[in-house]
């Protein structure tokens, strides 16, 4: 195939669909696994759309697009859920992330997969937001006081939420990245030049949806999913442009990792930049084994640079004497 | 992966990968009468293997991975990797499939029209399933019959019989000829050792065929028959599907069609001849 056998073979399906004309069976099987595993089957059934390709290999994509526009269904359904619930109170409701990807009809939003729900309210509103949906139904899932008090001392958002009849989550933020993390975002900024949806509720301003997705990924996480993630930030770049994203980023304190995310969308998408942006950085090649740590078996490969960035994960997301604490204990809970 | 095969059930193909080649080997022998998938392009991936690399060979256990896994799934002994490969492959169809509406069932096809028996572990859908194959009628699978929302067809899943305990001894006298897996003795779900589905139903795999009796067995009471109401068959069946929630209104649709078009029967029976005669005496009055 001519290709090393990791992400990049997803990556360049999804960038560049004809490339796919090149592959045998044992490459299809190998797209097909990755693209399974790093969720993102559908979007690649919808990039490969009027691309000929096996039998076996539609009828697989066929599944996977009929099984996300259920999941896509499920999902708008629960945004109208939490709008039911949250509609009265007078509080801007943002949603975040698929979900409002599919609610706004996206190209981002095409063959998402959408989790949970996860939403953005001001923090002054936390307290009555988090009654109004106790009160319609949802439940605590943590129910261990050290998290609970955790998450509301330290996080970006309250204890995940479960509804108790129709089992899905909902993630309340009060901004996009913990407060232990070095970058502060302008919470504030985000819910005041959010966009209005027509039912009312809100999504973010396409700037601040890049900025977010850059966050969740560079300052935030461990980069599981980062091809999803990226994939996300591709295709809002290529609906929305660039043009006030720099000073956007910068207000956000987060101009260091919306340039990291558009540099690996382009190596990895060939995301289209104006020139500056797509200048590569030192570490970008160390990024770029972390997101494609992927096999044609659907496995995870390169342990030893993923525990890497799991333990730089939690050294962005805390101080070293905070960290510390919160790992010993954690670990003394896990041995009892 | 060190190990691959691959394989078509029905119109399921599945891919292996393991780090030991014991239970390739098995597979390989067992399926031997199998295509392998369309296109050579898997619907689904499973993996063997060990979580330590020297769990490879010291007090090899043997996990199970794949494109669905279980949380918290308990490894197996390489002794019993046969059934770990059964069990990764079934759970790819519990957790992953999405074309068909998965009904937990057997089936069995004569004149192209299907019987499909459902019923608790130990009811005896399996045996029932495999001793009907060997007196004239085509086997469909003994674990899961593929239920089409486009068509209301049942689909064949012939997959390796799984057969357990008492029921081993029952098949080896009734197919004295067939094809049978190692004894796998203490697995979790007691002595297991599987059957090859006859030639003609291996033959005929992809051939759907429409549904015409619902059969509910119940194993070890006086033999009796009864009918089932339509509300009682879809409640039941939707508790037999793994996938029911899933598929969403395709699977509604494509179930309350099967309820509404197919004749419903509970039978107890106190041996396998009972059932056997209960059975071809429902079949002929249909």
């Amino acid at each position: 195939m001519g290709l090393a056998l990791d992400g990049r073979l997803l990556a360049r399906a999804l960038a560049d669909p004809a490339s796919v004309a090149t592959l045998d069976s044992a490459g299809w099987q190998a797209l097909l696994t990755m693209a399974r595993a790093e969720l993102l089957s559908a979007t690649l059934a919808h990039r490969l759309d009027g691309i000929a390709k096996p039998a076996a290999a539609q009828r697989f994509l066929d599944d996977a697009k009929a099984s996300c526009a259920q999941g896509r269904l499920v999902a708008l359904w629960e945004v109208e859920m939490a709008r039911r619930a949250l509609g009265d109170l007078g509080v801007p409701v943002v949603l975040l992330k698929g979900s409002a990807f599919i609610a706004a009809g996206l190209a981002a939003g095409q063959g998402r997969f959408v989790g949970d729900l996860d939403i953005l309210v001001p923090r002054a509103e936390l307290d009555r937001v988090e009654a109004a949906l106790l009160g319609a139904g949802w439940e605590w899932v943590k129910p261990d006081p050290y998290d609970d008090a955790y998450y509301r001392r330290w996080m970006h958002e309250l204890p995940p939420l479960i509804h108790r009849v129709r089992d899905r989550m909902i993630d309340v933020h009060h901004t996009i990245l913990p407060p232990t993390a070095r970058p502060t975002p302008d919470a504030d900024a985000l819910i005041a030049d959010s966009i209005a949806l027509p039912n009312g509720l809100h999504m973010l301003n396409s700037d601040d949806m890049i900025c977010h997705a850059a966050a969740h990924l560079f300052a935030d996480g461990d980069l599981s999913g980062g091809m999803r993630n990226l994939w996300d930030i591709h295709r809002l770049v290529d609906d929305f442009g660039i043009a006030g994203l720099a000073e956007r980023a910068r207000r956000h304190g987060l101009a260091p990792a919306v340039r990291r995310a558009l540099r690996l969308s382009h190596a990895l998408y060939d995301t289209q930049l104006r020139d500056g942006w797509a200048r590569s950085g030192s570490d970008d090649d160390l990024y770029l084994r972390r997101l494609t740590a992927r096999d044609g078996w659907g496995r995870q490969t390169r342990p030893v640079t993923r525990l890497g960035f799991y333990v730089r994960s939690h050294w962005l997301r805390m101080p070293p004497l905070m960290l510390a604490r919160h790992l010993w204990t954690k670990w003394r809970k896990q041995a009892g | 992966m060190r190990h691959v095969f691959s394989v078509a059930i029905g119109p399921v193909g599945f891919r292996l990968g393991s780090d030991w080649r014991g239970p390739v080997a098995a597979l390989e022998r067992l399926y031997a009468s199998y295509p392998g998938p369309q296109d050579g392009i898997a619907d689904f991936t499973v993996r063997l293997f060990a979580d330590r690399p020297w769990r490879r060979i010291f007090r090899p256990k043997v996990m199970i991975g794949g494109d669905f896994v279980l949380p918290e799934a308990a490894p197996l002994s390489l002794e019993h990797g046969l059934l770990a490969a059964e069990m990764a492959m079934n759970l790819q169809m519990a957790l992953g499939q999405r074309r068909y509406l998965l009904l937990h069932a057997s089936a069995v096809e004569r004149n192209g029209k299907a019987l499909v028996m459902t019923g608790l572990s130990g009811a005896g859908k399996s045996t029932l399933a495999a001793l009907l194959m060997t007196r004239g009628w085509r086997l469909m699978g003994d674990e899961f019959a593929l239920l089409d929302p486009a068509t209301g067809l049942i689909h064949a899943f012939p997959r390796l019989i799984s057969l357990k305990n008492e029921a081993i001894g029952v098949m080896q006298g009734a197919a004295p000829d067939g094809m049978f897996g190692p004894l796998l003795a203490d697995t979790p779900k007691g002595a297991i050792r599987h059957l090859v589905p006859d030639e003609r139903s291996v033959a005929a795999m992809l051939e759907p065929a429409r549904p015409a009796l619902i059969l509910f067995p119940t194993f070890g009471h006086d033999a009796a028959t009864r009918e089932v109401a339509p509300s009682e068959v879809f409640v039941r069946l939707t508790q037999a599907s793994t996938n029911y929630v899933a598929l969403a209104e395709r699977g509604f649709t494509a179930l309350t069609r099967l309820v509404a078009e197919t004749p419903a029967r509970a039978i107890d029976y106190p041996d396998t001849e009972s059932a056997i005669a209960q059975v071809e005496a429902l079949w002929a009055s249909l």
